[in-house]
């Protein structure tokens, strides 16, 4: 799902911050998410404006896909959030792929079924973030991306077993 | 109550999916499957019934709940020699013969105004009745009445408050077959009866929270595509939308007081724990650290509040002092972090049982993850459920039972254990995967 942003003052805004974002990618920095995230959480507007952006209606698929052809789904070991060789190579083609577009980005982490579900929504949180980091650090500006987790409340299988517990462990990018 | 014409709301252009409280398809079902090694016998004779409307059986509802607190062992009715209903009907070398500690006998009236119930107690050894009462209600209220016979009568025979009375939410999901999901928020009897829609999804719904008083009710929703927290009072439907912050809003825990809301936020990075202020929405930060820290929850005295962390590597449950409510901003820990935990490699979702002196918490061992219970002063831990994916413990507001999610036969179940680990039964739903327990205060 897309989410469009907002006012010309905004879209000026976040073109800042992607230039400040990089900036301290230079450096090596990944720590510049928290002044991204509470530049748009200190205005309210903001977050009622991205809460309507969110449309059924509104056609999805009118910016080109970057993701089409590329892995959009990335799985993890049980409780953790490092990125696998073969993720950060799915990721680095995603990454390339996006920064031949302005498309916005949504990145969903999910967890498996064992233990708290409370527990499992920081848990994805913090998959997808580690997925998030990944982009920024190749270039993607944090303003385009969007981190929601859903920890274990939207399985891909239903049973209780490694195999299936393995395909849940998963960060997808939409 | 739950009134029969909850509205709908709309909140900022969101649609919700809030819909008129309607009856569910199927009420949960009990299956008792492990009490206690002497329950005590009691037989509970068919009330006689009256009055123009055709009754409830209610003597039936007080048998399950005797029942399914484990601590009884209630008479067949076909093995009854008599059906007395009032007291010089009572015949106790009768019940004697049958083995009968206790005899429950009543009469009810039901009319187009009111329903009534009479009954009386006796000990069936000592020849003397025990307790005597009436209830009166609404028409069409047998189990409401039937619930604090229950209640009245657990009370005399064991000296503690029953909870047949109280309510419970949870979360049932249907998948679909385009895979997409139906979330509802149900509100039920602590049986399981009576069961009614609160609020239905096409996304995620989880953590259900009472506030203290048992009017309103506290929830994580991500109708809006991403996880916000709702209260929502229940006699009316209206509800409002407490926090949309960027990333987790989620796990809101009432204050034994109920004028503040902990929570988690990671809008600063990550999760972290939050109070609110609910009368003005201020908000004070608890916990400061880069690993999780989730599922707070109060302290019976409200001056400290338990969570789980990873800051040691491996989700434990730490405890941390809070400041009295204030409407300034600022911190709201007022003490140093301390670690409650050090059993096994994850205990998480940690709740106080009401004396503040232990707690119940999802434990992991080799064989899985269960609920536990331990003892804060010395540490000691006792392991109350043995199937491998229990989650979610609720405790009864008189202390005697936590109810807790766990998978059966490959769907999600509700299951209730006492906190001796004694008694234990299970409510498992035909239709759906059933899942979050959230045990009422007393109503």
């Amino acid at each position: 799902m897309k989410i469009k942003l907002m006012s010309v003052s905004a879209v000026a805004f976040k073109k800042g911050i992607f230039i400040a974002v990089l900036a301290g990618f230079l450096g090596a920095c990944a720590s510049s998410d928290q002044k991204d995230d509470s530049a748009f959480d200190s205005d309210a507007d903001d977050a009622t404006a991205v809460a309507t952006g969110i449309d059924d209606s509104a056609p999805i698929e009118t910016i080109d896909e970057p993701a089409m052809d590329l892995d959009t789904v990335f799985y993890f070991d049980f409780d953790q959030s490092t990125l696998s060789a073969s993720t950060r190579a799915g990721l680095d083609a995603q990454a390339a792929a996006l920064r031949g577009n302005d498309s916005d980005i949504r990145i969903e982490g999910h967890a498996d079924e064992r233990g708290s579900r409370e527990y499992n929504l920081a848990l994805g949180e913090r998959r997808a973030k580690s997925v998030a980091d990944y982009l920024a650090i190749q270039g993607i500006s944090r303003s385009r991306i969007e981190v929601v987790s859903y920890g274990e409340e939207r399985p891909i299988s239903l049973r209780s077993d490694e195999s299936a517990y393995s395909q849940n462990r998963r960060v997808e990018l939409k | 109550m739950i009134k029969a014409g909850i509205t709908c709301v709309q909140i900022s252009g969101i649609f919700l999916l809030l819909m008129l409280a309607v009856m569910a398809r199927a009420d949960l079902t009990i299956e008792v499957t492990r009490g206690v090694d002497n329950p005590t016998k009691i037989a509970v004779v068919p009330f006689r019934r009256s009055g123009s409307l055709a009754l409830e059986d209610m003597a039936a509802i007080v048998t399950a709940d005797l029942n399914r607190s484990g601590q009884f062992d209630v008479l067949s009715r076909d093995a009854m020699y008599s059906s007395p209903s009032h007291a010089n009907q009572v015949h106790y070398r009768d019940w004697r013969a049958l083995g009968v500690e206790y005899l429950l006998i009543g009469s009810s009236d039901g009319t187009e105004q009111s329903t009534h119930l009479q009954f009386e107690l006796f000990d069936v050894y000592r020849q003397k009745s025990l307790l005597k009462g009436t209830y009166a209600d609404r028409s069409h209220a047998e189990r409401a009445i039937a619930h604090k016979v229950s209640d009245a009568v657990y009370k005399k025979l064991t000296g503690i408050e029953g909870a047949f009375s109280t309510r419970m939410l949870y979360v049932s999901v249907v998948r679909l077959a385009n895979k997409q999901q139906t979330h509802r928020l149900m509100i039920a009897d602590a049986d399981g009866a009576r069961a009614r829609e609160v609020l239905k999804s096409s996304e995620p719904i989880l953590s259900p929270a009472w506030s203290p008083d048992g009017k309103q009710i506290a929830y994580v929703s991500f109708e809006t595509t991403r996880p916000a927290i709702y209260s929502q009072v229940l006699a009316t439907g209206v509800r409002e939308q407490l926090t949309n912050y960027r990333g987790l809003n989620s796990a809101p825990a009432w204050s034994p007081d109920g004028k503040r809301m902990a929570m988690v936020l990671s809008k600063d990075g990550n999760p972290e724990i939050y109070i609110m202020e609910l009368a003005s929405r201020q908000l004070h930060r608890v916990t400061h650290h880069s690993a999780i820290d989730t599922e707070p929850s109060w302290m019976p005295d409200g001056k400290s509040l338990v969570f789980t962390s990873d800051r040691g590597g491996k989700p434990q449950i730490y405890q941390v002092a809070v400041a009295r409510a204030s409407s300034a901003p600022g911190d709201a820990a007022a003490g140093p972090v301390k670690r409650l935990t050090f059993k096994g490699n994850y205990n998480a979702r940690a709740s106080l049982l009401a004396d503040g002196k232990s707690m119940v918490m999802i434990h992991r061992d080799q064989t899985g993850y269960h609920i536990a219970w331990q003892e804060l002063k010395t540490g000691r831990l006792i392991i109350l459920t043995h199937s491998s994916l229990d989650e979610s413990p609720s405790i009864a507001p008189n202390g005697s039972m936590l109810l807790y999610a766990t998978k059966y036969k490959g769907r999600g179940t509700l299951a209730a254990v006492s906190l001796d680990g004694g008694i234990k039964f299970r409510l498992p739903s035909p239709s759906s995967d059933v899942r979050e327990p959230a045990w009422s205060p007393a109503m």
